[in-house]
């Protein structure tokens, strides 16, 4: 085995490194470098109102906005003793829906898909398979159309508030979108039997996974922690159970479950969840092979591209039922005391906690994306991947290295609280990679 | 350098994104841009962008699409070397231009103890400045993210060789030009259109919010984005 450097791993979210020792012909440790720099949000939202953490940590990014967003208002609006009725609960769901919509189909068309067909980028794809692309990029787009129809714009959305939104948006506006949609429902449907074609590697995992979960929905904004090991709680008993902590090679925090490695993400939602998803979504997904669970990391595109049709299917119920909330937000005066929110992001389960005083002022704060979450399991798949195809081609083994960290749809700009690959050979590489 | 076709048609100018610190949602707004995207990715040569491609090549670079602030050491070092290898180098975004989110803690303590357990293993720098402190800057483009539209204006321009039309006034033009009702006359809502830079379409007004300044400052004036301090008339601070 000779010495293998990646300078920058692409097609993730954000800047990072992976480092893979090999000694006397075995992988005695694999890393996940994580070297974007911190921005330290937990810190700048001390001191400020308990009305301003959906627009300051939606700018933790940008890929899933909404996301922290709707964890926000769930923790702050928990810390007042408010829950809002109905019709704003839908319509966050609508919304939320527009994200996983953009996010899913990014991430299947422009990252992923390349990996599985040998291609460097979605535009490298384009060049020979620009009808495959094109029809990415309008689901891509029907997404985010309804996020900007309900949100007032895709990134960094500005119509949420605590307690709900600034504006009901016009029926008219959402029924608008259906055609939209409902193409986007059926493309949907086909990028599902497109990716069930790809080549999978076997490597089935051992995973605990962690998601919400709720006894009639598939989990979006709301549900009770849950994994395969037993664990059954409400978000307000999540720091009991997950602890947080810090290793050299990472401004992100590394997650663990009562000292146990765990998963989030696609594969866990689905894994826990699938018998809640809408009977035609179902279908599509044992027409791609998928059985009640999914273990495989590599077939987590399948996954994606399932909750990616749900997602189309479930928008379209909601508009169809659409009642403009009245008024659009409840109002939620500020008291005493610390709340918990937790809903699903794209890549995963996010989680805050904000403690305010009774004017309305922010004095501690803690958001656990999914990614830091992920990092150790992502390492853990990385060690044993890489420990099986160590005959492969130098090329070769950090190619599919690369995609054994993009099934995760990592996120680091989350995360930090990027990539880039390096395989060493012999010596324990010390420092972490730093890009170029 | 212009890169040549295998074909032999005309060379296309090199782009690059690149990202510092940031959220990633200004570099998405141009994945965001679904219906131009590969007619973009056709007219140059995309020959680094890591957040959508493996394939990085050598600058120099036509055009340098720089997204982010400064936050570490060897960020300045970085950015310095994307200067000298571009042509055209734009900042987009509030943290390329402004500092971002993350410059808020220009006005506090040391954070990383608050986030971190371990500080001695974070190496950040105290403050988060703009690009244009480190480096010459030949556009800046503002907003957090930056409007699609104007984005493409800006990368359209630069390939014809001739100045972005962007406007450069304040959002209040905007949201009169859309015939909205102020929510500021008409409810007392605080809003901060009338010191914010134009380009998102007064979106927070046209939903009966106040501007919360997300685009940053309008000429003539000067102030963070997300601060809880005053503007200030930018002639005073000079």
């Amino acid at each position: 085995m000779t010495n293998i450097s990646v300078p920058a791993l692409a097609r993730v979210e954000g800047e990072g490194g992976l480092e893979i020792v090999v000694s006397d012909g075995r992988v005695t440790e694999a890393r996940l470098d994580i070297y974007e720099p911190p921005r330290f949000f937990e810190a700048l939202l001390r001191g400020r109102r308990y009305t301003e953490p959906p627009d300051i940590t939606a700018r933790i990014c940008g890929i899933c906005p909404v996301a922290y967003q709707m964890s926000s208002c769930a923790a702050i609006e928990d810390a007042c003793g408010v829950t809002p009725p109905e019709p704003v609960q839908k319509l966050r769901r609508l919304l939320y829906c527009g994200e996983w919509m953009e996010s899913h189909a990014l991430h299947v068309y422009l990252l992923h898909a390349p990996d599985f067909l040998g291609y460097e980028s979605g535009i490298h794809l384009a060049r020979d398979h620009p009808d495959l692309v094109h029809r990415g990029l309008r689901v891509k787009k029907a997404g985010n159309l309804l996020m900007e129809a309900v949100g007032g714009r895709s990134v960094h959305p500005v119509n949420v508030k605590v307690g709900g939104f600034y504006r009901a948006p016009d029926p008219a506006k959402l029924t608008a979108l259906i055609p939209a949609i409902e193409q986007a429902r059926q493309e949907a449907e086909a990028t599902v039997s497109w990716v069930s074609t790809f080549d999978f590697p076997d490597f089935d995992r051992d995973y605990e996974f962690v998601a919400l979960r709720h006894e009639t929905e598939y989990p979006i904004t709301q549900g009770r922690v849950s994994s395969t090991g037993g664990l059954d709680i409400t978000p307000a008993e999540y720091d009991a159970h997950f602890t947080e902590s810090q290793v050299p090679h990472s401004t992100a925090l590394h997650s663990a479950l009562d000292g146990r490695t765990y998963l989030t993400g696609p594969l866990a939602r689905y894994s826990l969840n699938s018998g809640n998803l809408p009977a035609d979504v179902q279908q599509a997904a044992r027409a791609a092979g998928l059985g009640a669970s999914c273990t495989n990391p590599f077939r987590s595109i399948i996954v994606r591209s399932v909750e990616l049709l749900f997602a189309c299917d479930e928008a379209l119920r909601l508009i169809g039922s659409y009642e403009p909330p009245d008024p659009p937000a409840l109002d939620v005066p500020p008291r005493n005391g610390t709340g918990y929110g937790c809903t699903e992001a794209p890549r995963g389960m996010l989680y805050h906690r904000y403690t305010i005083t009774e004017d309305g002022t922010i004095t501690d704060a803690k958001i656990v994306p999914p990614t830091s979450q992920n990092q150790k399991a992502i390492e853990d798949d990385l060690k044993d991947f890489a420990a099986t195809r160590l005959s492969l081609s130098h090329e070769r083994l950090t190619w599919e290295c690369e995609q054994a960290v993009r099934n995760h749809d990592p996120c680091i700009s989350c995360a930090t609280h990027f990539l880039d690959l390096r395989l060493t050979s012999g010596q324990p590489a010390i420092q972490a990679v730093r890009r170029t | 350098m212009m890169a040549h076709d295998a074909a032999g048609s005309p060379p296309r100018p090199a782009l690059a994104v690149w990202k510092f610190s940031s959220c990633d949602g200004c570099q998405l707004t141009l994945l965001n841009c679904e219906d131009e995207l590969l007619a973009v990715a056709e007219s140059v040569s995309i020959a680094s962008f890591p957040e959508a491609s493996s394939q990085v090549m050598p600058g120099p670079y036509d055009i340098s699409l720089v997204e982010g602030s400064i936050t570490t050491p060897g960020d300045a070092e970085r950015i310095r070397e994307v200067r000298a290898a571009s042509r055209f180098l734009v900042t987009i975004g509030a943290c390329a231009t402004a500092g971002g989110v993350q410059a808020l803690r220009n006005f506090s303590e040391d954070l990383a103890p608050v986030v971190y357990a371990r500080p001695e293993y974070i190496d950040s720098l105290r403050t988060s400045t703009p690009i244009a402190e480190h480096v010459p800057v030949d556009f800046e483009l503002q907003g957090c993210p930056v409007d699609r539209r104007q984005l493409l204006e800006v990368i359209t321009a630069l390939l014809a060789g001739r100045r972005p039309n962007v406007s450069k006034h304040s959002v209040c033009m905007e949201c009169k030009r859309a015939g909205q009702v102020c929510v500021m006359v008409a409810h007392g809502t605080p809003c901060k259109g009338p010191v914010t830079q134009a380009g998102c379409g007064a979106l927070c007004p046209s939903l009966g919010r106040g501007c919360y300044s997300c685009f940053g400052p309008a000429p003539g004036w000067t102030f963070l984005p997300f601060t809880t301090r005053e503007p200030v008339r930018a002639e005073e601070v000079k």
